[in-house]
């Protein structure tokens, strides 16, 4: 078993209407199995209403399942007992930063979540030091939070989450309010954490380019997963993933295009170097 | 319809230690019709750009014309101007506030002292435009998906039949799909209506393909204004204000260092393909 699995999950929204007896009931999870491995850096794609985000909410017990269940680090998330355990080894980063900053300097809304776990204080500035460290945030640490950019706020709320030292971070469209360069220093830590501390990544998005450099994809639609593989695989089905109100990099959208109009060349081209390469070959 | 920033300068916290200049003496003329895009990084000073077309925001200095006319000119109707110039914030949809989504979009027109059967009209028009269907007009707005609830607040700000329509990041947080389609559908609404368009957006390769022109903002200046063939030719300067060109114009660059015979200011994924086949001899 891996650090994150689901066996059949399924979650139901309940409606009420004008007639409270009979709820209208809202699949939005409809049987996922996910087996996650530790380490790795998983891609979760879908369109808005997927059902991506409410999988994300069932990994660190904020819902519990319909019917189903989900594991994190082989605890049952529906054990109440456990719910502590597992809000400390899998960290959540959400959209907006503006709601996830509560402190009014950067070392401490860091120091926020090891202080509510108990951790003793010279430990704590030890984690606060090294989590701001590993987002590359250090220089910034007695600093207002209200002062710095979006892409600041979210390194500084992913340093808060791994100053809990977590075993996976779940990060939810973590780049959507972001601009370009913010949303290149955000994706650079998070591959840093992945790579440096080993923290299992799970990335939700709705930017294709985000998604390349991911270990494994999985793709959601009206709460299923319904493609999944390595981001070559996915990116070479692109009729597919336009049928899921998805897309694919501009640079995979052109060597599709290309290879269309009969210019020989592989599926699922992620990158402009290997685009360059194999165009350079056939001319 | 047209409007002019005549060298406006913007400062917050004026005549004390803090004063940050949001615009500094930006002069700027957007005729009637035109699809203008404005980017820049965070704090680059897009928004209050903006916010100086209807008259939310005063110049420090500097004078804003709509028509010509001056609008901060004694007795000039900010409120007409208002119902001119329609602007639709970043995130309208938190915006929404109505029982259900018809009444919502009569909400402006109401206020421009329409009578309850021409708001209504108006809004059935508005809503039908931006492509929502009928079905979802007497729901409340809470029940509808994000790309919808988006459309239902463009819808009420179209419904005081605007000349211009003014979007901070309309696209911000939504799937491709529902990018493509709030974008096709103001593409729309200009070609059929011919009502001016900017658009503040993050997304060069948008920009790309949908504008006819580009402004850059940095730091309350405006390094570029241009087509945006014209503008993301500078895409090393681009680089070096927090900015990048689409992945297309650097594949295109990439391709005519290496010798292939290809135009380096395509800038969309047709016009690039074009380009490699015509250099492919296809």
């Amino acid at each position: 078993m891996g650090i994150i699995k689901t066996s059949k999950l399924i979650f139901d929204y309940l409606r009420y209407g004008e007639d409270e007896e009979h709820p209208e009931i809202n699949r939005a999870i409809d049987g996922v199995d996910i087996d996650i491995e530790p380490g790795r850096f998983i891609a979760i794609l879908g369109h808005n209403g997927s059902g991506k985000s409410t999988l994300a909410k069932h990994i660190n017990a904020l819902l519990a399942p319909t019917e189903g269940t989900v594991w994190l680090d082989q605890m049952d998330t529906r054990d109440e007992t456990h719910v502590w355990d597992i809000r400390q080894k899998a960290g959540m980063v959400f959209q907006n930063p503006d709601n996830q900053i509560i402190a009014t300097v950067v070392e401490e809304d860091v120091g926020f979540g090891p202080e509510n776990l108990g951790v003793p204080t010279p430990e704590i500035w030890k984690r606060v030091g090294e989590s701001l460290e590993a987002v590359g945030m250090k220089a910034y640490r007695k600093r207002s939070p209200n002062k710095l950019s979006g892409g600041q706020k979210q390194r500084v709320a992913i340093a808060g989450v791994m100053a809990m030292q977590p075993k996976c971070i779940i990060l939810d469209e973590p780049t959507a309010m972001l601009d370009p360069n913010g949303r290149k220093e955000v994706l650079k830590a998070v591959h840093r954490l992945n790579r440096e501390a080993h923290v299992t990544v799970l990335l939700i998005t709705h930017y294709m380019e985000e998604v390349t450099d991911a270990d494994y994809v999985y793709v959601m639609d009206h709460g299923r997963v319904v493609m999944q593989g390595e981001p070559r695989e996915i990116f070479s089905r692109v009729d597919e993933l336009k049928r899921y109100r998805l897309d694919v990099p501009q640079v995979t959208l052109l060597a599709y295009e290309l290879k269309k109009s009969g210019v020989p060349l592989p599926d699922g081209i992620l990158s402009t170097e290997e685009l360059v390469d194999a165009l350079c070959q056939s001319n | 319809m047209s409007i002019e920033l005549k060298n406006v300068t913007y400062a917050y916290g004026t005549e004390s230690a803090y004063e940050t200049v949001a615009l500094a003496g930006i002069s700027l003329k957007i005729p009637d019709g035109q699809f203008v895009g404005i980017i820049g990084h965070t704090g680059s000073g897009k928004s209050t750009l903006v916010q100086h077309f209807n008259g939310l925001m005063r110049p420090t200095r500097g004078q804003v014309l709509f028509d010509g006319e001056d609008i901060w000119a004694e007795g000039y109707d900010l409120k007409h101007l208002r119902s001119q110039v329609g602007l639709v914030f970043q995130y309208p949809e938190h915006q929404l506030f109505e029982t259900d989504v018809l009444s919502d979009v009569c909400f402006g027109p109401k206020n421009l002292g329409f009578s309850q059967e021409e708001c209504e009209e108006l809004a059935l028009d508005a809503l039908r435009q931006v492509g929502l269907k009928e079905k979802y007009y007497k729901l409340s707005p809470f029940e509808l998906s994000g790309g919808q609830k988006r459309r239902v607040a463009i819808a009420g700000v179209l419904a005081m039949n605007p000349k211009m329509l003014v979007l901070d990041e309309p696209t911000a947080g939504l799937d491709p799909k529902g990018r493509d389609d709030i974008l096709d559908k103001i593409k729309e609404l200009h070609e059929t209506r011919g009502i001016s368009i900017a658009i503040v957006s993050h997304s060069m390769e948008d920009m790309a393909k949908y504008v006819e022109r580009i402004v850059v903002m940095n730091h309350g200046h405006m390094p570029f204004d241009g087509t945006p063939r014209e503008v993301f030719s500078h895409y090393r300067k681009l680089e070096k204000i927090g900015l990048a060109a689409p992945q297309i114009t650097y594949i295109m660059h990439v391709l005519a260092e290496k010798g292939m015979a290809v135009s380096t200011d395509a800038t969309t994924v047709e016009e690039a393909k074009e380009s490699i086949l015509k250099a492919l001899g296809h």
